[in-house]
């Protein structure tokens, strides 16, 4: 069991990659869709005897559901009305941006070993992958010209917060999980409307265009 | 008896490479419909060729007709050092991956040099873009295998793709899986498969391996096309162990094994080309240096 | 209390359904009104703890609460002329997010689960969102974006300093909760490493929200594009609850034995915002933003209060009520001015005394009472921030901070007076927006307000602040 869900993590980061290289906005959403999809079954992996079954199995069926099926769903609506298909090349370039993914999971896996968890770690993985996703989410949102290409990096993200949320779902209220991924939901909601609202009004979702406002 | 088992290895390495051939193209003409060539077509390529005159150019020197030879010397002396489907090599020795890489390497230099002996501009291109994307493979190629020795804690490639070998896929599973798929990128450009190469083009725009051997014929080109198919076979070799490997006790069920996983291997790389789109020039240093990041990743997992 | 918090929802929910655009506008200032009428009764009962100690009320939570409440009710007020002037938009979201938002800061108010407290900072984000948009041009668009990803960007950053605190409350021997009581009596079981780096990233997560330093970036955007009603209800609401957010943090951080390590942060955090604005302000030309940086440094003068604890830490929470109720005579006043002469660009506005008789001193006096001028309350607020400096031993950090104030009141005043003074001229087309009791009301009595706090402070109020500032000291 423990190897499977090494695969899964290793999948994870993987994707990671695969999105930081990815020059076409449909392919990297299907990816990141993907990733949530594989990271939905973490739960089912990780559980241990302490789990209330119901729990888990919701967890699971609703980061599914919300990760993989509905807010990439949205997006690619999204894409549709904008009528975009490739991204620009971005700011740092995709071979250095790649590299940059790289090092920060090489960098992850390396130290994440030293950090002293106070808590049985359910995985030895688990830590260094979750802190991978999120600093590919962060290089995602900070290099990429495309609004849509932002909305990814943040649901990247997301999707790290997610795997390390999982640390602590021994004891820790069924609440805070869903409110993730209930306000996960809203706020791409919302951004998407934005989305919109941007291509309107710049025939464009180019956020190069959004920089009238400056000191 | 493991020299026997070495020595029969090896000459199936010998014998069936141009099959391999045969049946990735087999698989790409049904996946296009067609019935395609017999499977041993290839064999029958390599003797009409062989039967043939080569015709040389005025402007060629030594070097264009010491290519070919050269680069399948080079092919067959880096065949003595792997070891196949898990029996030991003919010649093992501690560091024998460098050699192995480095003796592919020659032969890809040769090729290069006869290229562009031949003073024309078309076939330099492809030398220079050949030996571009070969300089970026290499670093995806030697961190694959230094997962390996770090993995087996063997320095041969013997030792890597021993008989252990599945049995170390239950403690380092992911981290042996990021090598396998990094390699078989390499493989891929290594041996000018689409993604990164199309075999069969004549466009002058998309072409780089054929490109560089252009102007060969007759028995020079029958070398070349057989050095291919060698080389084809290594790369699997390496990723079909390492991936399909299967702890069978008995020697010879191992290679049986093997010869049957070579046959899958070619079967998805013939799947792979039927489905997927060579990829753009400026896109190939991407996917190598993802290949390579692969790699890397692959060794953290292991330094762990 | 629960009553509080769901009340504002259903008005929102009303305010939603109904399809009249003149009538909404009462709707929301009968919500207002009903909430500050509710929390002026949590004045007088105090109730304990509801929905098994998740929602309490404290001291600082009920100061939050009171300036939101003021604000808002303020802002209802006000609501009332801005829509009037603007009959030709639809104001359903508008007026719907606006209660949603209430609902929302006073959750935060009464939080005392950190997981909750996050959910609910993140329903502010989402709220405010369309608010700002509701000028429906390019420029809203675009400070709506920078506003929706750099706020989001820092929500998630929060939850995952959450995920942390979590995990250092999770060793051997922790409570395993959120819970902040509970953390803070099982102090000394939370792992140290892992405080830390909570607190790194919970100031990072919630310093974007407040608009610190050097997450600051949507703030000018922000404000400026937004209407003045929202710049109010941001500067004074949204900042501020963000700001009890980061107070809650440093409570569990001290308990864990990490004070000196969270204070020393506020610290610096809180004199770089101050530097940004000082420096951002000089040759502004737009006033909005002008106030946008002013709330800068105000938030960063409220970190440095915390981050230097003893009685700066009191004094702080003095500012968090006198910067809000301020900020609301600032922001109001200038959406007349703006609405006025029909632009934000200091070059164009000139003589605001004379065409808005109310207004435009307002602006005057507002800008006198957020620089620190006395009588005004802030001025106290900022001397005891001072005081409480030389106090604990931090001369360097006074000096610093008070040439920085000074340099904040050369800079701001250059504009300030610029627009305030003068002669209007004529005008192309006459425009017809005068000081009218809606608009300019409000502004007035909030102005009073801060006067009356800087010449006497209730008691009540003092004994808020001291057992506020108690449980983040060191």
């Amino acid at each position: 069991m423990a190897l499977w869900t090494g695969f899964v993590f290793v999948l994870v980061v993987g994707l990671d990659l695969v999105v930081l290289a990815s020059s076409r906005l449909r392919g990297a959403i299907r990816t990141v869709a993907f990733q949530g999809a594989v990271m939905s079954a973490l739960p089912l992996l990780l559980a241990s005897e302490h789990h209330q079954t119901v729990h888990v199995l919701a967890l699971a069926l609703g980061a599914l559901v919300v990760k993989g099926v509905v807010i990439p769903g949205m997006m690619l609506w999204a894409m549709r009305e904008a009528a975009i298909r490739r991204e620009l090349e971005p700011i740092v370039g995709f071979v250095p941006s790649m590299v940059l993914g790289a090092v920060g999971v090489a960098l992850a896996f390396t130290y994440s070993g030293s950090l002293p968890l106070p808590i049985h770690a359910r995985h030895t993985l688990l830590v260094p992958s979750a802190l991978s996703t999120v600093w590919t989410g962060l290089i995602l949102v900070m290099t990429r010209r495309k609004a849509v290409a932002q909305v990814l990096g943040f649901l990247v993200v997301e999707n790290g917060i997610f795997v390390f949320g999982l640390l602590l779902s021994d004891f820790m209220p069924f609440m805070v999980e869903a409110g993730v991924l209930l306000d996960l939901l809203a706020a791409i909601f919302v951004m998407g409307i934005v989305i919109f609202h941007i291509n309107r009004e710049f025939a464009s979702l180019d956020t190069r265009r959004l920089t009238s406002l400056r000191d | 008896m493991r020299h026997l088992v070495a020595l029969v290895a090896f000459l199936a390495f010998l014998l069936l490479s141009p099959l391999l051939l045969g049946v990735v193209n087999r698989v790409k003409a049904v996946f296009a419909g067609r019935t395609g060539a017999p499977l041993l077509q290839p064999y029958r390529d390599l003797r009409r060729l062989l039967g043939k005159q080569a015709v040389y150019s005025r402007t060629t020197t030594w070097v264009f007709r010491a290519g070919p030879v050269v680069g399948l010397a080079a092919v067959v002396a880096a065949g003595l050092l792997m070891s196949f489907g898990g029996a030991p090599a003919l010649l093992p020795f501690p560091g024998d991956f460098i050699l192995f890489a480095y003796l592919l390497g020659l032969g890809r230099f040769f090729t290069a040099l006869a290229a562009l002996d031949t003073g024309s501009s078309f076939e330099g291109m492809g030398a220079a873009r050949e030996v571009t994307f070969a300089s970026f493979a290499e670093p995806a190629l030697f961190l694959c295998l230094v997962v390996l020795v770090r993995a087996t804690g063997s320095m041969s490639l013997s030792g890597m793709l021993r008989a252990e070998l599945p049995e170390i896929w239950h403690t380092q599973g992911p981290a042996l899986l990021l090598a396998a798929v990094a390699l078989l990128v390499v493989a891929l450009a290594e041996n000018a498969r689409i993604p990164v190469d199309d075999p069969n083009t004549h466009l002058e725009l998309t072409m780089i391996h054929e490109v560089m051997v252009l102007d060969h014929s007759g028995p020079d080109l029958a070398f070349i096309q057989y050095g291919a198919s060698l080389k084809l076979f290594l790369f699997g070799a390496l990723v079909v162990r390492l991936a399909l490997g299967f702890p069978f006790s008995s020697t010879w069920w191992s290679l049986l094994a093997f010869l049957g996983g070579m046959a899958l291997f070619a079967v998805v790389l013939g799947t792979i080309e039927s489905t997927t789109a060579r990829l753009r020039l400026i896109r190939v240093p991407q996917l190598l240096v993802a290949a390579s990041i692969m790699g890397a990743f692959a060794l953290v997992l292991i330094l762990r | 209390m629960l009553l509080l918090l769901l009340a504002p929802l259903a008005f929102a929910a009303l305010a939603f359904a109904i399809p009249s655009g003149r009538i909404r506008p009462r709707v929301l200032l009968v919500g207002a009104v009903l909430h500050a009428a509710g929390v002026a009764a949590l004045w007088v009962l105090r109730p304990g703890p509801a929905l098994g100690g998740w929602l309490a009320l404290d001291a600082a939570g009920l100061l939050t609460l009171s300036t939101v409440s003021a604000v808002f009710l303020a802002s209802g007020v006000y609501v009332q002329g801005y829509l009037a002037t603007h009959p030709e938009r639809d104001n359903r979201v508008f007026v719907g997010s606006l209660l949603v938002l209430l609902s929302a800061m006073t959750g935060v108010s009464l939080a005392q689960n950190l997981g909750l407290l996050w959910v609910i900072i993140e329903i502010t984000t989402l709220a405010t969102a369309p608010l700002i948009y509701f000028k429906h041009d390019a420029l809203s668009l675009e400070a709506t974006w920078k506003y929706l990803m750099v706020c989001s960007l820092g929500i998630a950053l929060a939850l995952l300093g959450t995920f942390f605190l979590a995990l250092a409350s999770a060793g051997p021997g922790g409570p395993r909760t959120l819970l902040l009581s509970d953390l803070v009596a099982a102090g000394g079981t939370l792992s140290r490493p892992w405080v830390r780096i909570a607190f790194a990233f919970l100031l990072a997560g919630y310093g974007t929200k407040m608009g610190l330093a050097p997450f600051h970036t949507w703030k000018p955007d922000a404000y400026g594009e937004a209407p003045g009603v929202l710049g109010a209800l941001l500067a004074a609401g949204v900042t501020n609850v963000a700001f009890l957010a980061l107070v809650r943090v440093t409570t569990v951080c001290q308990a864990a034995g990490e004070g000196a390590f969270a204070r020393g942060g506020l610290l610096g955090i809180g004199l770089l915002s101050i530097l940004v604005a000082a420096v951002f302000m000089v040759g502004q030309r737009d006033f909005k933003r002008l106030l946008a940086y002013s709330s800068v440094e105000h938030m960063g003068i409220l970190a440095l209060g915390v981050g230097l604890g003893g009685a700066a830490a009191a004094g702080a929470f003095f500012h968090m009520v006198n910067n809000g109720l301020t900020k609301g005579v600032l922001f109001f006043a200038a959406g007349n001015i703006h609405r006025a002469f029909g632009s934000k660009q200091v070059d164009q506005v000139r003589g605001a005394a004379r065409r808005l008789p109310i207004s435009g001193p307002l602006f005057l006096l507002g800008f006198l009472a957020i620089t620190g001028s006395p009588p005004f309350s802030p001025f106290f607020s900022e001397f005891a921030i001072l005081s409480g400096a030389f106090h604990v031993g931090r001369p360097v950090v006074a000096s610093v901070f008070l040439v920085l104030l000074a340099l904040i009141f050369v800079t701001m005043g250059s504009t300030v007076l610029h627009i305030v003074q003068g002669d209007p001229g004529a005008d192309e087309e006459p425009r017809q927006f005068h000081d009218r009791v809606l608009t300019a009301g409000p502004p007035l009595v909030l102005m009073l307000v801060v006067l009356a706090l800087g010449l006497w402070v209730p008691d009540a109020l003092t004994a808020l602040f001291e057992a506020a500032a108690s449980a983040v000291r060191g």
